[in-house]
């Protein structure tokens, strides 16, 4: 009882000055802010429990969700994305690291410390048949976050839990329902109605729509995107489904084994991929269009299983599997580097890049047996868009010597001339080659004609730099300010 | 038949014995019903498909739509009473091969299961004893149909192990189910099932339970060996990738029905009935740009204890307006040919569909 009296003293003089429910964070403001986020679960073994060793769910990520967005997070089983949920809701302590939420440092919270956070940080749950009592009516179930937080909503909580309900499209008379009353899809409704009722800034849905059917998953990822237009909602979504995370994503973040492999804006993530994780994982996906099904060669299959979390892989964690790995994977660890504009890497030998590690050439004899999964078309692929790529440089530099407007329409025709004996160079590989070679070629010189000397391309910016001064061109981008978000 | 009206599970007329097919599995007006305390679910209410052997039947359906129930009754896993007393009521028929199934002797039903038809099933973990080892349980089903002596089985396990991809079989072949990951119980559920080289493989939402890298690696395998041992393969889904990748064949079905049948071209490119539309429109696409929105299908899918009246699909349906008279609230609408080999159970003219799919829904996706 004195708990609770305790628990209302903390909330309400908040409640009643009023800051924290109309002080809305202007669009993309760093509402999130994670470092170094760690998460090990011990085991422990005999009689006196001791530690013989740990789960390493989450192993250091690194990452900012903004106000207004969506960040999307994806992975397979077991790779610590549903802890890293947890782990920013502050539903678990972490190990090491630092999550800070509009400046306030919450890592170490109390249950007490938290509270007056836990209206702006709400959760969806994955499983609709779990996660609400059933021996609450949906009216108790979606009223309690008032009750705890000891607010009173204009008009009564129950006006406000039948307004809730008419928002996430379900009937406000069946407030005095039980749970099991209500199918999959609408039970999900419920636990999203839960989630809004305090007006939270961040909302984190850890695979909200995994267990329900297509068509009503259809119904609840709309529900979703409504909702974040009309409310200002932030979202960190959490999916295995890529299809689904690419549809409801301004961002994504790739996971791997407790570490974020590819963090990027949702359209560089799936036309360039650049680890080859990302890579493999997307061509996993089933299309569904009969027409390509004897396209089967396009799909990077990967060997084996995720190795285990509790003694991960050396160096890169992806070098057990991966088709590009040499003794640098092994040895070192790739940190995650932001190559180009809106997207972090963390690989020695990226996709669609250039290389990190271009002394390091002989591959490991893991990833001979990996490369032979890899279909030749892949493969020649790959090796295609890094000629491509290696002439977009060589413009680019053409492109950024030029000095005075003058000299640009002579230097766009040499990094046309560049750019076309690498396409020759590239034209030994196959038809795509040439496409891609044709393609960068073109692009870059209507940007290089297009953009005056003195205002570079952004999007040459990195590439045009040495790839060992990668970093500190990487530094100088992520102080720029974020490029403008898709709405 | 004598079998089936002394049990009782015979619902409806006791069809006229007729003569067998010419395809390798014909199923004709199959119905399943459960009676329940709340009335008579009718899971499977009157199916009919052909499959050739070498080919792929793919079946697309919400949960509750009777997908495996469906494959339940081919395998003949229906009648053994499992809800107590009450037994399932199955009735018309099911041709494998030239035998009729539901009025066979049990006897050689049994014989025929796990032989000449076998099955994959949704989580290899509850299908798999834990109590065995994989060698252990791979041998009892080749020993079951093969009579050979334990060495001889034990060596064909493993050697269907390592057709199915699993790393020293040799090893692996005395694991516990509880020592392989995921994506190797699947492998070894497989290997399980392939090892009487069925003709007849039934896989029921043989991924779901993966993550995709590994349904990758599982999809590639079944294609491979049904290439290499020409079985006609039944897949179960409710992802329309999957079947896209795999099957010749696609049946949609709906409330225990089947609302649209077809070549898979067909159904993908040409689909007539708004159900199918539905499940098109509500998938997010990773092989085109990004959509606006989606289209879902509104509302939710049917009890199959009071099954709307006419078409199942009615309440759902944008177009239900569509045909004169009420007539989709109050006639079922029958399986009709919409194009070669091409049926769909709709009451709008074909014409009417024809442009509604063109106009309206074919540029939304």
């Amino acid at each position: 009882m004195s708990d609770k009296a305790k628990d209302e003293a903390v909330a309400i003089p908040a409640q009643s000055d009023g800051t924290t429910l109309t002080k809305d964070p202007a669009a993309g403001d760093v509402l999130l802010k994670v470092t170094g986020l760690q998460k090990h679960f011990p085991i422990k073994k005999g009689l006196l429990q001791r530690q013989v060793g740990a789960v390493h769910a989450v192993d250091g990520l690194d990452f900012e969700v903004r106000a207004g967005e969506t960040l999307g997070v994806v992975g397979e089983s077991g790779c610590g994305k549903s802890t890293m949920g947890r782990l920013i809701t502050r539903l678990l302590e972490p190990t090491g690291g630092k999550i800070e939420f509009e400046g306030t440092d919450i890592t170490h919270l109390g249950v007490g410390g938290m509270r007056p956070l836990r209206r702006d940080v709400q959760m969806i749950f994955q499983d609709p048949y779990s996660s609400l009592n059933p021996r609450h009516t949906i009216g108790t179930i979606i009223g309690a976050p008032f009750k705890l937080q000891g607010v009173e909503p204009e008009g009564g909580i129950k006006k406000e839990v039948q307004r809730l309900l008419s928002v996430v499209g379900l009937n406000p008379e069946h407030y005095n329902r039980y749970p099991h009353e209500f199918s999959g899809g609408q039970r999900q409704r419920i636990g999203i109605a839960r989630a809004l009722a305090l007006n939270p800034k961040l909302v984190v849905a850890d695979e909200p729509v995994s267990a329900l059917d297509v068509s009503i998953q259809a119904q609840v990822v709309n529900l979703l995107d409504d909702l974040q237009q009309e409310l200002g909602l932030t979202y960190v979504i959490i999916a295995h489904d890529l299809s689904v995370v690419r549809h409801v994503s301004d961002r994504i973040a790739v996971m791997y084994l407790g570490k974020i492999v590819e963090l990027a804006d949702r359209d560089l993530l799936y036309k360039t991929p650049m680890h080859p994780y990302t890579k493999a994982l997307m061509s996993a996906v089933p299309i569904p269009d009969p027409a390509r099904k004897s396209a089967k060669s396009e799909r990077i299959l990967l060997k084996g299983d995720v190795p285990s979390p509790i003694s991960p892989p050396s160096g890169c964690r992806f070098h057990t599997r991966c088709w590009k790995a040499t003794e640098i994977c092994k040895t070192k660890e790739p940190p995650l580097l932001e190559l180009r504009p809106g997207q972090q890497v963390a690989c020695h030998h990226p996709e669609n890049f250039e290389d990190q590690a271009p002394q390091d050439t002989v591959l490991l004899s893991d990833a001979k047996e990996a490369a032979e999964l890899v279909s030749e078309e892949a493969l020649a692929e790959s090796a295609a868009t890094s000629a491509a790529l290696a002439a977009e440089v060589e413009a680019a530099s053409g492109a950024g010597d030029a000095e005075s407007g003058d000299a640009e329409s002579r230097d766009a025709e040499a990094g046309d001339a560049e750019a076309g004996d690498a396409e020759a160079d590239g034209s030994a590989e196959s038809e795509s080659a040439k496409e891609e070679a044709a393609a960068s070629e073109s692009a870059e010189s209507e940007s290089a004609e297009s953009e005056s000397a003195e205002s570079e391309p952004a999007e040459s910016e990195p590439a045009a730099s040495e790839p060992v001064a990668s970093e500190p061109a990487a530094s100088e981008s992520t102080e720029s300010e974020p490029p403008a978000k898709e709405k | 038949m004598t079998e089936l009206s002394k049990s009782g599970a015979a619902v409806g007329e006791p069809t006229v014995a007729s003569p067998a097919p010419s395809a390798f599995l014909e199923v004709r007006d199959l119905k399943v019903h459960f009676p329940t305390d709340d009335g008579l679910v009718k899971s499977v209410d009157g199916l009919t498909f052909q499959l050739e052997k070498g080919k792929t039947l793919g079946i697309v359906g919400e949960s509750g739509s009777g997908k495996s129930v469906t494959s339940l009754g081919i395998m003949g896993l229906h009648t053994a009473g499992q809800y107590g007393k009450r037994k399932a009521r199955i009735s018309g028929e099911i041709w494998l091969d030239g035998t009729e199934l539901l009025s066979a002797d049990p006897d050689h039903v049994r014989k025929l299961r796990g032989r000449q038809m076998a099955m994959i099933f949704q989580d290899p973990l509850s299908a798999l004893h834990p109590y065995y080892t994989i060698g252990q349980q791979i041998v009892e089903a080749y020993r079951i149909h093969h009579d050979v002596d334990k060495k001889t089985a034990k060596r064909r396990a493993v050697e269907m192990l390592d057709r199915v991809g699993i790393p020293q079989p040799d090893k692996r072949v005395d694991n516990y189910p509880h020592e392989f990951s995921g994506g190797m119980r699947q492998r070894a559920m497989i290997a399980m099932s392939l090892v009487n080289n069925p003709e007849l493989l039934i896989a029921d939402e043989p991924t779901t339970a993966l993550d995709v890298t590994v349904q990758a690696q599982i999809l590639d395998l079944i294609r491979d060996l049904q290439k290499e041992f020409g079985s006609a393969v039944i897949i179960i889904t409710h992802d329309l990738g999957v079947v896209a990748e795999l099957a010749d064949d696609l049946l949609v079905m709906y409330g225990g029905r089947c609302v649209e049948r077809g070549p898979a071209e067909k159904v993908f490119y040409e689909p007539r009935h708004p159900y199918t539309w539905g499940l098109l429109g509500s998938m997010p696409r990773l092989d085109r740009d990004q959509q606006e929105r989606l289209i879902p299908v509104k509302g939710s899918p049917p009890s199959l204890i009071n099954v709307p009246s006419g078409c199942a699909f009615n309440p759902r349906c944008p177009y239900a307006d569509v045909p004169k008279d009420n007539v989709t609230r109050t006639v079922r609408p029958e399986l009709t040919e919409v194009g070669s080999k091409h049926w769909a159970a709709c009451h709008m003219s074909q014409e009417q569909r024809e442009r509604i799919w063109t106009e309206e829904i074919a540029p939304k996706l």
